[in-house]
């Protein structure tokens, strides 16, 4: 029964990878660039809710919302200051060392506004846990919570970038920015709207991270970041299905890693599993193998 | 000067310029202008600078982003520690340190080419999380490594309890707490510090310069600019490649043996991604494949948190924010555009007033 509580741990935690990876893998496949402020968003949206609740005194739902909200115009926001103007640089490691001058800035905007030491987060999600087989297996509920925003963000992210005008602009941009262009796609708005999705999404992914390990310093988000980066890369870069998966066989890793090895390498477990997998598969799992052509 | 060819002169200038620093340092230590704190960030700025040009092989010539960096700093630190402290006793300390650099350099060369064969396969983004992967993997695997000397030799765990030691015997890693009291081995050459870094520093331009304008510098870069037309003259991609990132990961292994060796306490934890993060913003801030640049930025985004100091809090900030307006002004090309045009402007002014 052990086995199983520590699989419904990883994936929990692998659902919280997940959602971070797709903000990751958005917008690498859209503006093909590693964000690496990505992690530290999550820790601003974690504090956003904090403050609304504790210091405002709104209510939890409230208070996500203006999380979400919040990120979203941020992630606009950095991609118009910081990242736009890059675009057409000459090495996109600019744009890389950019996004980690973005990181360094809300790490310390965080640490100069909220101080160094951990906050305790605040009890946002308040679902009752399930008890299975007699009690031998408790699934918490904000695990419950957790995986179930994972399928739903899964689900309706699959069928925004499928179905819709805007979500099909944005498999238009990321196959080909200039022809998307000729044929009347606002590459602009576009990307502007991937930054706007991953960073909410990195809003929602701050509440359940938090809520699973409720200890909030600004540098929250920075391991969980680069993890779900690993996540992202595992299942194939740019791939929405790649994100959700790899996400998820991170997290079953890692906690299995702790449970049955050393939870001192763990980290070493789930970073060898991926150079495994990129060696028998360089693009990931279910990242596509472009042959390059002279 | 006029028989020198382009390149000859360019490095010339390199080594010069470093001499001069060094001279100006030097000048001000011994009258007595540097502070206490300067002076203990000389030899840091040293390793830094050395790491620097290092990394600036692989992704400035090799055109391959390494995120692993730290990894290879972190093997030299603890391979040269070890040795340091396993011969304390039996070798003085001259011919000590200078053996500590070369096993440094080569335990980090020997993993670098052990990590480069399967790495080097993948390209772009994929090699750089994979070089980042190695580089935690390495730190995880040191932070939980024991060991210890006797006089039955040298024992080896992966815990606290792995080994009991002998009477006399002596606990040289200790996990996450590192290695301790590595400098102290070194008392009498300790203030002559900053003459080896300086001495390391030249050695490693003399390396890579000498690599970069070789046959083989040329293969590499060849490789770079065009991986298949490189293939398709014969040149072997992949050899070239390994040799850039094998020699590169042999210098960051002696840029960790001077700064394991300038420090009471190595704790591994410094060796985490951030530090390989910090190596590539000097070398992208510098200019990538310019060495004289990687130098440079690394003495003004090293000083540049010192002299913040008296900023306090804010200086991490204002550092952030400097970094990003750096970035902005030196590659976006509306900002790249509006410079040559700034220029041309004052060259114009001056011709403008020679014809009147």
């Amino acid at each position: 029964m052990s086995f199983i509580s520590y699989l419904k741990d990883g994936i929990s935690l692998g659902s919280i990878y997940a959602i971070i990876a797709l903000g990751y893998t958005m917008v690498y496949g859209i503006a093909k660039m590693l964000n690496f402020a990505h992690g530290d968003v999550i820790m601003v949206g974690a504090f956003v809710i904090l403050t609304a609740i504790t210091k405002a005194g709104l209510s939890p739902l409230l208070s996500v919302l203006i999380a979400i909200i919040f990120c979203t115009l941020l992630g606009i926001t950095i991609e118009s200051v910081a990242y736009r103007p890059l675009r057409k640089a000459s090495s996109n490691l600019a744009v890389l060392i950019t996004a980690i001058g973005v990181s360094y800035l809300l790490q310390n905007l965080a640490l100069l506004i909220f101080g160094a030491d951990a906050k305790s987060f605040v009890t946002v999600i308040d679902v009752p846990a399930v008890t299975l087989f007699d009690g031998k297996l408790v699934i918490k509920g904000i695990t419950i919570v957790t995986i179930v925003a994972c399928i739903v963000i899964m689900t309706c992210l699959t069928l925004f970038v499928k179905k819709t005008k805007p979500g099909r602009a944005m498999q238009a941009v990321s196959a080909d920015r200039d022809a998307a262009q000729l044929m009347g796609v606002n590459v602009n708005a576009t990307i502007s709207l991937t930054f706007a999705i991953g960073s909410g999404l990195a809003a929602i992914a701050g509440l359940l991270l938090c809520s699973a390990y409720p200890s909030l310093t600004a540098y929250t988000g920075a391991m969980p970041g680069i993890k779900a980066f690993v996540a992202a890369v595992f299942g194939g870069i740019g791939s929405i299905p790649g994100a959700m998966i790899g996400g998820i066989l991170l997290g079953v890793i890692e906690i299995m890693g702790k449970a049955y090895i050393s939870s001192q390498v763990a980290d070493a477990i789930v970073f060898a599993v991926l150079i495994i997998v990129l060696l028998v598969k360089p693009t990931g799992l279910f990242g596509k193998n472009i042959q390059e052509k002279v | 000067m006029k028989k020198m060819n382009k390149t000859t002169k360019n490095n010339a200038i390199t080594y010069l310029m470093v001499i001069v620093i060094f001279a100006v340092v030097q000048t001000l230590s011994a009258t007595g202008n540097l502070s206490r704190l300067l002076t203990g960030l000389l030899v840091p700025l040293c390793v830094y600078i050395i790491a620097a040009v290092s990394l600036n092989l692989v992704v400035g010539f090799s055109g391959e982003l390494s995120l692993g960096h730290a990894g290879f700093m972190c093997l030299g630190a603890y391979s040269s520690a070890l040795f340091s402290h396993i011969a304390a006793d039996s070798i003085p300390s001259v011919p000590r340190f200078i053996l500590a650099i070369l096993i440094g350099a080569a335990v980090a060369g020997v993993f670098g080419i052990l990590i480069g064969i399967p790495v080097l396969r993948l390209r772009g983004d994929y090699l750089a999380i994979v070089t980042l992967a190695f580089g935690e993997i390495i730190k995880n695997l040191i932070n939980i490594l024991y060991v210890g000397v006797d006089s039955n030799g040298i024992h080896v765990a992966t815990d606290s309890t792995g080994y009991k030691l002998a009477a006399g015997g002596k606990q040289i890693m200790k996990g996450a707490l590192g290695i301790s009291g590595t400098a102290t081995l070194y008392k009498d050459i300790k203030d002559y510090f900053f003459i080896i870094g300086t001495v390391l520093i030249f050695v490693t331009l003399f390396i890579v310069q000498n690599l970069v304008n070789s046959k083989s510098g040329r293969a590499i870069m060849a490789s770079r600019d065009n991986r298949i037309a490189a293939e398709s003259v014969g040149i072997n991609v992949t050899k070239f490649k390994l040799m850039a990132f094998a020699v590169s990961a042999a210098l960051a292994g002696v840029a960790g043996v001077l700064y394991s060796h300038n420090l009471a306490m190595l704790k591994v934890s410094v060796f985490d991604y951030n530090l390989s993060i910090l190596v590539l913003v000097y070398v992208v801030l510098g200019g990538i494949g310019n060495i004289r640049g990687s130098i440079i930025a690394t003495i003004i985004l090293y000083a540049l948190p010192e002299l913040l100091r008296g900023f306090a809090t804010y200086r991490m900030l204002i550092y952030a924010i400097v970094l990003i307006l750096m970035m902005l002004f030196n590659w976006a090309p509306a900002a790249r555009d509006w410079r040559s045009r700034v220029v041309e402007k004052i060259k114009g002014g001056n011709k403008n007033k020679e014809a009147a």
